[in-house]
Parts: structure tokens; C-alpha cells; sequence
């Protein structure tokens, strides 16, 4: 069967959309076949994890089936082939960044293992007492608490770039907060609360101008637009596998090379180092200086396969279509009264929050539930930003590239329900 | 009656709209607060014990439907109940909430509390249900402290 992306002229539904013929791209989707409580599943939780095309889930289930056996060690034949096949996915990861090298491109556990890594790692060894990080209003917990954990272990100072209440960042108080002190500035490319894309080539050339290393968490962003580090000018850039149509557990943790070589390790063990004696113990090369231990494999494998199909489908491709979706859910949610939308911004991508008045979001996702509907009710890890719009939770869809129109014609006639339930 | 309607009956959504003793109370000699770090609900009481009676009760804090109506029952049903009382109704209340316990053989027992039986249908909202119950076990306990559902 050929790939759904290489169907050529789209069909059927959405006529004057963009041409991604999703029809055929939800073949590749088995879990998208299910129903929910008796109706079919509208899968608008991808912001939390998306769903895994037949590719991934093959690459996956062949590891194991047929090559497994750890790497970079066996002198058989399963070991080298499954070692080229991990490092395949590394490749492959570079690729979809655009690296300039694969010793940049170091495999973590998720997005958040690869800002500890860095928090730890530079932060530990470059960071003193009276220095500055920044990070800003809309981070999602896991680019907070790892550098409160390092400002508590050296002394630093965190410090907060505020926002508007559209929720886009103030870059005059940017301006005004980045000072001799700063050290380094970690923000995301897109709030998983808000959906807001945040200016990052000026961010990141705001930062540079006092030549502050700068990371970008790309959990929100990576699924849905085109990466490209080295246009980007960024330092480190981070994101997960499985919010990527790949494997949990697995992520990527771009560094440029002159930091990663400047960096400690970050865990020990083994195939991080080249030579071990009681004395003394040098450390393997670039980039598995930083992979302590047997990796995962099957996961550098399905991330690989993830990151090929997504290519296949095609980043542009996928970024017009999810923008002609969220315009036209944003339109249709604001029709409802008592609706309000949390995180407004002009530049958006994937995610739309909301509150109903009077209506806490649990029980607008139990009630979405009950009609097939998966969205996510809570902080969505983001107490600040929760904090910042006065409200205790929100109820946020969001959307892959694979969900359609008439998915948010469900979704509205849902929030119906539940304005009925509790009217 | 579906699933849901079991769970949002009609006296669990007049609970929601108009919660009973939800307030600050005066002259209350044990309080605790209460918080579900997955959904952000808070939820504080205040207790104004005689000897080991209840002799008022009451609530504040923002949640769910759930959680606030089980709040509101939960006063209610508390007034002039002693602290062992108290007690043994939570520990019935949550394996009703759990569904280890047929709320229809107990029903003399739970009283009114019985309409949350439909949470058993939502595993994931049981913590809503149970979060006011476990900040009274806290606030009963005398400590002051934070009671959490995790």
C-alpha cells in the first residue's frame, strides 16, 4: 500500500483546504478506527500525546521481533544491525532538524530529560551564585522546576518574562531583563497552555547580542511546524518522541557542538565513557558522552520512523492545514455562549484552551468523554500560566493533523451537552 | 439512566449551583485544606468541635461539580455527628466511591450520600468525590495540615 502521503489530489471533504488528503492519512492511524462509548473517537488530546502511524508501531514491533540486542558492543550480527539501526534514527533526527552534525544530537527520554540534562550539566558547571536564568510566563513545569533546582544548588536567580493577556510575550521587559547576569535563557517555542508561538529568531538574537546561550523546548512546536536549528540560531533545542507520532520514552536533545563538548556528563555508566580504571575515567565522544547506559533502543528506532513519515507528509503541508483547523475551531468555539478562549494570541499553533462559565473543565471533559470526544481538563502542567489568567484549569483541544473539520463539528456539539447538563 | 446522568443527578448539580454551608465559620477550631494537584481543585474546612462533636461544619474553595456538591453533602450530613461517626461514614463514603460497596444495602447508612454512587463509573473522578472527606480526616486529626489526594 502506498504511503498516505503520496496520494496526490485531495478528496472528498474540505474542499478549498489545504491539500492534505487526510482521509487517507487516518488509514495510517489504527487507534482512529475506535469507538468511544459507542461513538467514534475524536482524538483532541495531541498536545498530551498523539497517536502512532502503522510505520511507527511496525519499526517498533520488527526491533523486537527480529534484531533485538544491544548496541554498540556485540561483535554478532543482530548487534550490528540493530546498532545501525539506532543510529539511523539519530540520523534521521538530524535530518528533521537540520544539525549540521549527529554528534549534536543527543537521545534522552523526552523533552524534559533533555532540559534537566542541560539545567544539570552546563548549569552546574557554568553557573555561580548572583547569575540569571530566564525563562518566561507560559513554561510548562518541566522548563521551570529544573532550573529552580539548579538557582537552589548555585545561588542563580530565576527570573520571569511576563506576558500580555492575549498571552504573547513582552520582549521590551525581555529587553529589560536580559543584564550582565544573565546566563541563560530557556524558553518555548509553543505554550502547550496558550498555543502561543513565540518570536524565537528574536528571542534568541536578543539573547545572543551579550552572547546568552539560549534553549528552546519544542515539545508544542516540533509535531507541527519545520525545525530548522541552524536557522533558528538556538543553542539547545529539546523535544518528545511521542508527541511527535513516536514512542514514549524517547527524545531529542539538540546541542550545539562547542557547548555539548564544554558540558559534563550528565549520568555515568556505561557506553558514555572510552577507558574505566578505578584511578580515573575518560569519557566517550560526542554524543554519547551524554547516553549513559543501554539506551532505548526500539525508541531511537520508532523515532526514526516517526520523523520519515512526518517528513512524508510534509511539515508545510501539515502547519497550513492544522492553521485552517484552529481558525476555524477558534470561530466556531467563540459562537458559544459564556465560552471564553485562554491564550489569544495572533501567532497560534495546535491549541485552543477554554473555560465555561460556571463549569469547571472536568466535568466538561467527562461529559465530552461520554461523546467520544478525548480533550485534556486540568493545569495542563502550567500552574503559573493558570495563575496568570485567574482561572484554576482549562479545557484545552488540540489538534494533529489527522483530525477534521467535522471532528470540531463534534467537539462544538459537545460543549452543546454540556452547556445543557449543567445549564 | 446513562452513565452520565447517573453521575450528574439532579441533586449533585443543585448541590453544585447553591452549595450548602459554604462559607468561613466563625469561632471553627479545626480547619484544613485541602488539594488535588491533578486538576488544581482546593477545597479548605472548617470544623467547630464540641468535645468530640461536630457541632458545625462548613466549606470554601473552588473544584468541579463533583467535588463541590460532595463537599456540600458532606456538611450536611455531618452536623451533630460525633468525630467517630464522621469517621466511619468517610470510610463507607469512599468504598462507595470506589464501588467495593453496594450503596443500596447501605443506604440507611450513606442517607443522601448515596446519589454519588454513579462516581464508581468514573475512576478518574473519584478524587474529586473524596477530597473534601480527606481534608475532614485532616482537619479532625487536629494538625493543620494539607490534605492531598495523591
Amino acid at each position: 500500500m502506498k504511503p498516505a502521503h503520496e496520494a496526490t489530489a485531495p478528496q472528498g471533504w474540505g474542499s478549498g483546504w489545504s491539500s492534505l488528503d487526510v482521509a487517507r492519512i487516518r488509514e495510517d492511524f489504527p487507534i482512529l478506527k475506535q469507538r468511544i462509548h459507542g461513538k467514534p473517537l475524536v482524538y483532541l488530546d495531541n498536545a498530551a500525546t498523539s497517536q502512532k502511524p502503522q510505520v511507527v508501531i511496525d519499526a517498533v514491533t520488527r526491533y523486537y521481533a527480529t534484531e533485538n540486542s544491544n548496541i554498540h558492543r556485540g561483535i554478532h550480527f543482530l548487534s550490528e544491525r540493530a546498532t545501525a539501526d539506532y543510529e539511523e534514527g539519530r540520523a534521521k533526527a538530524r535530518r528533521f532538524l537540520n544539525a549540521s552534525d549527529v554528534r549534536e544530537i543527543v537521545f534522552v527520554r523526552g523533552a524534559t530529560e533533555g532540559i534537566n540534562l542541560v539545567a544539570q550539566s552546563y548549569g552546574r558547571r557554568f553557573l555561580k551564585a548572583g547569575d540569571e536564568v530566564l525563562i518566561s510566563a507560559m513554561e510548562h513545569h518541566s522548563n521551570i522546576v529544573p532550573w529552580q533546582m539548579l538557582c537552589e544548588q548555585t545561588g542563580a536567580r530565576l527570573r520571569v518574562i511576563p506576558m500580555n493577556h492575549d498571552g504573547e510575550l513582552l520582549l521590551d521587559a525581555y529587553e529589560q531583563l536580559l543584564n550582565e547576569r544573565t546566563k541563560f535563557v530557556s524558553v518555548a517555542h509553543v505554550s502547550n497552555a496558550l498555543g502561543t508561538v513565540n518570536p524565537v529568531n528574536r528571542l534568541v538574537e536578543m539573547a545572543h547580542r551579550r552572547d546568552i546561550p539560549v534553549l528552546l523546548d519544542g515539545a508544542q512546536a516540533a509535531p507541527h511546524m519545520k525545525i530548522d536549528v541552524r536557522e533558528l540560531g538556538c543553542d539547545f533545542y529539546v523535544f518528545s518522541g511521542h508527541k511527535l507520532f513516536g514512542p514514549t520514552g524517547i527524545g531529542i536533545l539538540y546541542g550545539k557542538e562547542k557547548y555539548l563538548e564544554a558540558m559534563p556528563p550528565y549520568q555515568g555508566g556505561g557506553d558514555m565513557i572510552s577507558l574505566v580504571t578505578f584511578e580515573k575515567t575518560h569519557y566517550n565522544v560526542l554524543p554519547y558522552k551524554f547516553e549513559a547506559g543501554t539506551p532505548h533502543i526500539a525508541g531511537g528506532i520508532g523515532l526514526g520512523a516517526a520523523v520519515d513519515y512526518l517528513s512524508g507528509v510534509g511539515l508545510e503541508a501539515v502547519a497550513a492545514y492544522e492553521r485552517e483547523l484552529l481558525a476555524y475551531a477558534t470561530q466556531a468555539l467563540s459562537g458559544i455562549k459564556g465560552l471564553r478562549i485562554i491564550g489569544t494570541a495572533k501567532e497560534k499553533a495546535s491549541v485552543l484552551s477554554f473555560v465555561l462559565e460556571g463549569i469547571h473543565p472536568h466535568d466538561i471533559g467527562t461529559v465530552l468523554d461520554q461523546e467520544g470526544v478525548a480533550i485534556r481538563a486540568g493545569h495542563h502542567c502550567a500552574m503559573p500560566v493558570m495563575q496568570r489568567f485567574g482561572v484554576p484549569a482549562t479545557a484545552r483541544a488540540s489538534f494533529a493533523f489527522y483530525n477534521t473539520k467535522e471532528e470540531v463539528d463534534i467537539l462544538v456539539r459537545a460543549v452543546y451537552k454540556v452547556l445543557k447538563v449543567f445549564g | 439512566m446513562s452513565e452520565l446522568s447517573e453521575l450528574y443527578q439532579e441533586v449533585i448539580l443543585d448541590h453544585n449551583k447553591s452549595p450548602r454551608n459554604f462559607h468561613k465559620l466563625k469561632g471553627a477550631n479545626r480547619k484544613a485544606e485541602g488539594y488535588n494537584p491533578l486538576c488544581g481543585d482546593k477545597v479548605t474546612v472548617y470544623v467547630k468541635l464540641n468535645g468530640d462533636v461536630i457541632q458545625e461544619i462548613s466549606f470554601e474553595g473552588s473544584g468541579c461539580a463533583i467535588s463541590k456538591a460532595s463537599a456540600s453533602m458532606m456538611t450536611d450530613s455531618l452536623k451533630g455527628k460525633t468525630t467517630a461517626e464522621a469517621e466511619a461514614l468517610f470510610d463507607r463514603v469512599h468504598k462507595m466511591l470506589t464501588g467495593e460497596l453496594d450503596p443500596k444495602v447501605y443506604s440507611d447508612k450513606l442517607g443522601k450520600l448515596t446519589v454519588l454512587s454513579g462516581v464508581c463509573n468514573f475512576p478518574a473522578r473519584v478524587k474529586c468525590a473524596s477530597l473534601s472527606w480527606h481534608t475532614l480526616h485532616t482537619a479532625l486529626k487536629g494538625e493543620g495540615g494539607v490534605a492531598s489526594t495523591e
